[in-house]
């Protein structure tokens, strides 16, 4: 079982990003479960989201304490909040960034992967660089860099599950994608 | 003149099995002769009466039924409210003391 | 076809494949997605049902009883203090004999103001005449709100399907939706043996003497006393023509089970990990998850209970001033037929986690106690 949790800030999209990701894992046949922070969402604080995968049925409904991987939607929350809490040695970050893995400082039992998302977001015209719509190219990074599932799968799922602008999603999940393959 | 007046019947079910499993009709209004309750009761002069239908409108027991173009009022269920002596434009029915 | 969906929009598609004619709702965290989806539905004609928009909970299920005494199918959903204000009404419903069926999440009672899963909203209607369905994941949900109608429609019962705030209501899990033409195969229209219609005019819900109203509430009982029974037939059909049985419990491990956790919703999904972790360990534990509550399946609760040595039952609710409520039950199922000690628990109260290890630590406490010295053995409050 890998268990990823999500951070970004509320209107976002960050539970969108990991009902997306879930879509595209459930069309290869993974078991899934995926669910935002138990509560009230409050635009610009910060939120979360978290999902479960594995290859049989998930009878575990508690929550997410000790994550494998963490993805950061939102680069200021780095600074804000601790996104470390709980997670495995050996686990990846994956930060929505311009800036280069060393320039964080976090503990060496972790790696650090940076993505920037939100250029590629803007240039295919989802949100502004104030407000840019980055879930979908977070997760195109993500799959990649965690190896979770096929790029085509992800097409798919943004094809059914995002209402708007579906085409310019796809080709910023595919560009952020192959650049992360140039990163590993 | 004093008609001759049904008697209120009692459903009885010999067993639960007789009974609906949902409350319904249990009491049906055919056996549960409200008239019982009446102690002044409508009567209509109908040299006076206009035919408006008001009163057969207003009677909030159904108990005024039109035959022949003129109202007749049902005393097995008329409970003698009144309603229908108030309404009447033409003030033609009267509500007189019951007698049994 | 599988689909990522939440359990409340699980509770939509169930009642969507079931056929809906009359759906009335009012909106209340953590339910709301359930009705947005059903009136998305009602406008895009993707469903053929009313949608009656109300000011109330009490009048949505006014409107129902309604609707149902016309004939109509009708589904509505709610949480917490919504169905506590239903609770008249729901005692209508049951006692005019109307097959409604309702979604319940399970969100704990105000005041402290909370919008998190216990079961006391629900566990609070258990003698409105309902039957109630807790379940463990949103396939569940979904499958139980069609079986749900072939029962009620039968016994002419209405019957409430729980499930737990967040864990299983904002939770996104791969479902099955069952083909349309299949469910249409397993829940025919509903063809009531009584309605209000002008063809044949009764007089519904009247005054009823001491002559007839013990009768009635005989009847009542004697209908939900054939429930169980009828959920396990319903159930292996629902097997047959689907894949997944629906019983009144869920059993897991139990063949050899030393100690025998009793458990209901997500909590009693969560414990089969735990009993997984604990067999690794050489701890021979089993997992009893009722998904009936109302009528409580106590034949069947009796027979798989009595082969275990203790038994400790997992409360996410209590009974102000005696017991959780399960535990309640589980003792008086086995009052008479087995002395095995029965342990009661109460955790997770108000949206506080319930985990592997929770149920570890019940585990843990049940097998260092011989015999119950306290009725209610607390887990996780903060000292």
């Amino acid at each position: 079982m890998i268990e990823i949790r999500f951070h970004g800030r509320g209107g976002q999209g960050t539970v969108v990003a990991s009902k997306i990701l879930a879509d595209a894992l459930a069309k290869e046949g993974n078991y899934v479960q995926a669910y935002p922070e138990f509560g009230v969402e409050r635009r610009g604080a910060p939120v979360y989201a978290f999902i479960r995968i594995d290859n049989k049925p998930i009878y575990d409904k508690s929550r997410i304490y000790t994550p494998d991987h963490v993805v950061v939607v939102d680069p200021t929350l780095v600074e804000a909040i601790d996104v470390t809490v709980g997670l495995k040695p050996g686990g990846i970050i994956i930060i929505n960034s311009d800036r280069r893995p060393e320039e964080f400082n976090f503990p060496d039992l972790y790696r650090v992967v940076t993505i920037n998302a939100t250029e590629i977001a803007v240039k295919h015209g989802l949100g502004t660089l104030a407000a840019p719509i980055v879930n979908t190219a977070i997760v195109g990074a993500t799959i990649k860099i965690l190896n979770l599932c096929r790029l085509e799968s992800l097409i798919e799922a943004i094809k059914e599950g995002v209402p708007i602008k579906p085409q310019d999603n796809i080709l910023a999940a595919k560009e952020a994608y192959e650049k992360a393959q140039s990163l590993l | 003149m004093k008609e001759k007046r049904r008697k209120a019947q009692k459903i009885i079910f010999n067993s639960e099995k007789e009974m609906p499993i949902a409350p319904m009709s249990l009491g049906s209004m055919t056996f549960n002769l409200t008239g019982a309750w009446r102690n002044i009761r409508p009567v209509i002069d109908l040299d006076n009466c206009l035919q408006c239908g008001i009163c057969w409108k207003f009677c909030p027991d159904t108990a005024i039924l039109i035959e022949n173009e003129y109202p007749v009022i049902d005393y097995d269920y008329c409970k003698g409210c009144g309603l229908c002596a108030e309404e009447c434009p033409a003030k033609c029915i009267t509500m007189e003391e019951e007698i049994r | 076809m599988k689909k990522v969906i939440m359990g409340n929009h699980a509770l939509s598609y169930g009642a969507m494949l079931a056929r809906v004619q009359v759906i009335s709702a009012y909106p209340i965290t953590p339910q709301t997605q359930v009705v947005e989806l059903l009136s998305e539905m009602c406008a895009s004609k993707v469903l053929d049902a009313q949608f009656i928009k109300v000011e109330s909970e009490h009048s949505a299920m006014a409107a129902l009883i309604g609707a149902s005494l016309a004939g109509a199918r009708t589904f509505t959903a709610t949480s917490a203090q919504g169905l506590a204000l239903m609770h008249e009404l729901l005692h209508w419903a049951s006692g005019a004999r109307l097959p409604i069926v309702m979604g319940n999440i399970n969100r704990a009672m105000a005041p402290g103001w909370s919008i998190w899963s216990d079961q006391n909203d629900s566990l609070s209607q258990r003698d409105t005449g309902w039957m109630q369905f807790y379940c463990a994941n949103n396939q569940e949900v979904l499958d139980s709100v069609i079986q749900a109608f072939k029962v009620a429609e039968r016994f002419y019962i209405p019957a409430m399907i729980i499930l737990d705030a967040f864990s299983l209501s904002h939770t996104y899990e791969v479902v099955d939706i069952p083909d349309q033409a299949l469910v249409d195969t397993y829940l025919p229209p509903f063809q009531p043996a009584f309605r209000l219609t002008p063809d044949d005019p009764h007089a519904f819900g009247g005054l009823t003497s001491p002559d007839h109203y013990f009768e009635l509430r005989y009847k009542l009982q004697k209908a939900m006393e054939k429930v169980p029974e009828a959920v396990e037939e319903t159930g292996r059909e629902y097997e047959k023509l689907f894949g997944r049985y629906l019983g009144t419990v869920d059993g897991y491990c139990l063949d050899d089970a030393d100690i025998i956790l009793v458990t209901s919703g997500t909590a009693g999904s969560t414990a089969r990990v735990a009993v997984d972790n604990l067999r690794k360990k050489g701890k021979a534990i089993g997992n009893l998850r009722i998904r009936l509550f109302r009528p409580f399946p106590f034949k069947i609760v009796r027979q798989l209970l009595r082969r275990a040595k203790k038994v400790a039952v997992v409360d996410r609710n209590i009974s102000y001033g005696h017991h959780g409520i399960f535990y309640q039950e589980i003792k008086s199922a086995l009052y008479g037929f087995s002395s095995i000690p029965v342990f009661g628990f109460i955790a997770g109260l108000g949206g506080r986690d319930i985990t592997p290890e929770t149920f570890e630590e019940i585990v843990d406490y049940t097998l260092s106690h011989e015999t119950v010295d306290s009725e209610i053995i607390w887990i996780g409050v903060k000292k």
